[in-house]
């Protein structure tokens, strides 16, 4: 069913086990997990128990440090805005961001440069990775908040937000990460990596659409972006999605679980796809390839071919994948992550990222390896510049 | 974004695609650095008709099927209707194309001036395409990024 699904990193089916715990919150178990009589409160013990859950799976030490959210975006702009605007309500504060981070963390920043506050953007080096040195660097005394992502989306590369963090806590500013790309793939504790703040998305790891969460540790002053009648804790008002609560859950206890057998599946099998469409094609290679990564996502730079085109001969043969090319994205520039991390623009057009997921298998991959390179071949031949750029064939 | 069925259809079958080796013009525009170039190879007949006509383009689906069916639409053309192709009539012919592609049907539609005044000033005559940006046949994809102004090239 998932055979040529190669885009895990972008979403992921809801696990049969989820959607199952999911249901009853539909039509069955349906109340307001703030009215007072029993429907609410059956609801409202959903609700909890799945905040309980959540909370322990990341370390946090109470549940009331998990804010339930619509979404991963919602919680790095609550995140980056909650949290700004109240540190220095006045404006005048200082935000340190990478400058590989999602758009969710980005426009967010580039709002608060434009309402009063200062933003300095901190790039990769080349390795992928952001270093903690580097964010020392960019720090000032009125710094109130240092957001660096901990899983890069598009390369994989996981960043040390301990080391970070450290940065962060001596300087006197808080530390949030958006663990979306992360969470479940990688070991992640709250205390471990020393986080005040972190966001999360149920759809990367095989939960619904349309939920998310924050934690926030206790103490951490806050200004709810949501206002209304004050749900979860005055945070985040609109009623709370049980249904959504109990599959981010049992999703996140699943994969969880399931971490350490499924991380050296997955990076066996990455490795495969990377080392067989390098073998198989002259002029490809990872865009990072040392350090931690995620174990599921192959990034390839496709030298002398349009991201897009690749994309649509995939898709015609049953393969979804995802390209940082600026055709696809509507837009005249590439990756933002690519040229973060030195690509050149005419490279980063050709940017191909694989992801894999529960439902990858080896027949998959190797049916990858078989029809990608003819598709590769083609395209190249169909060029007018390959050849004067790279020389040979 | 969605493609029409068209579009799709010579993306995945383009016409006309190679070099014509004794091309009467050669048009090629476009920068690999933003993503997309073309080169369109012309056969020009006495009577100033093309006679044929083969493109090569690296990018997106749109460049590509906007490359394959200006080469069907110019077959056949006087030189003249050629470069009085509009980005519009190629976008058109394909059933239309997504807002943020537009740009490929004008690459195309250069492509073939380029080519077209090209065959002009080989044959010691005027132009008649008008201004129209080549591409650099000698890029270097090493050379300095400062060199070009990003916007203003794609």
């Amino acid at each position: 069913m998932y055979d040529g699904y190669f885009d895990y990193a972008a979403t992921t089916p809801v696990d049969e086990r989820v959607l199952e715990v999911m249901m009853p919150f539909f039509s069955e178990r349906f109340g307001n997990a703030n009215s007072l009589y029993a429907t609410g409160r059956d609801a409202y013990r959903g609700l909890e128990d799945a905040r309980e859950r959540v909370a322990s799976l990341i370390g946090a030490t109470t549940p009331n440090e998990i804010v339930f959210t619509g979404c991963g975006t919602e919680s790095d702009n609550a995140a980056l805005l909650g949290i700004m605007s109240r540190y220095a309500p006045d404006g005048g504060g200082h935000l340190i961001v990478s400058s590989y981070e999602h758009h969710a963390v980005i426009k967010p920043a580039e709002w608060l440069a434009k309402h009063g506050h200062d933003v300095t953007y901190v790039p990769p080096r080349t390795d992928g990775f952001i270093h903690a040195e580097d964010v020392r660097a960019a720090m000032r005394p009125n710094t109130r908040l240092v957001s660096v992502m901990h899983a890069n989306n598009e390369i994989g590369t996981v960043n040390d937000i301990a080391a970070i963090a450290a940065v962060a806590h001596e300087g006197g500013a808080l530390m949030h990460t958006d663990a979306c790309q992360s969470l479940g793939k990688v070991p992640f504790d709250v205390d471990a990596l020393s986080v005040d703040a972190a966001s999360f998305s149920a759809h990367k790891i095989y939960g619904p659409k349309g939920f998310g969460a924050l934690y926030l540790r206790r103490g951490t002053r806050f200004e709810s972006q949501l206002k209304g009648g004050g749900q979860e804790s005055k945070k985040r008002s609109g009623t709370q999605n049980v249904a959504g609560a109990q599959g981010f859950a049992k999703a996140l206890e699943l994969i969880v679980s399931e971490m350490p057998a499924e991380t050296q599946r997955l990076a066996i099998l990455r490795d495969r796809l990377i080392l067989g469409v390098t073998a198989r094609l002259e002029n490809t290679e990872p865009s990072v390839s040392g350090g931690e990564r995620l174990p599921g996502i192959a990034p390839l730079l496709i030298k002398g071919v349009e991201g897009e085109s690749m994309l649509l001969q995939l898709d015609n043969q049953g393969f979804s994948v995802s390209t940082g090319s600026a055709c696809s994205s509507g837009s005249l520039e590439p990756s933002h992550v690519l040229l973060a991390i030195g690509c050149p623009p005419e490279i980063a057009h050709g940017s191909l990222r694989l992801s894999l997921g529960r439902f990858t298998t080896e027949a998959d991959v190797d049916r990858f390896l078989e029809i990608f390179p003819p598709i590769v071949e083609r395209l190249r031949a169909m060029s007018p510049v390959y050849t004067r750029m790279f020389g040979t064939t | 974004m969605l493609y029409s069925d068209k579009v799709m259809e010579h993306f995945n079958n383009p016409r006309n695609v190679g070099v014509l080796e004794d091309a009467d013009g050669v048009g090629e525009v476009g920068n690999p650095v933003c993503g997309d170039m073309m080169k369109i190879t012309i056969k020009v007949d006495e009577t100033d008709h093309i006679d044929d006509i083969r493109f090569q383009t690296l990018g997106c689906g749109a460049a590509i099927a906007t490359s394959s069916i200006v080469t069907e639409m110019a077959r056949g053309m006087t030189l003249q209707e050629a470069v009085d192709i509009t980005k519009q009539q190629v976008a058109d012919e394909l059933g239309g194309l997504p807002p943020a592609k537009m740009h490929c049907s004008v690459l195309a539609t250069d492509g073939l001036k380029v080519a077209v005044d090209d065959f002009l000033k080989k044959s010691g005559r005027e132009t008649i395409a008008g201004e129209v940006k080549s591409a650099d046949p000698n890029f270097d994809p090493h050379a300095d990024e400062d060199d070009h102004d990003h916007d203003e090239v794609c």
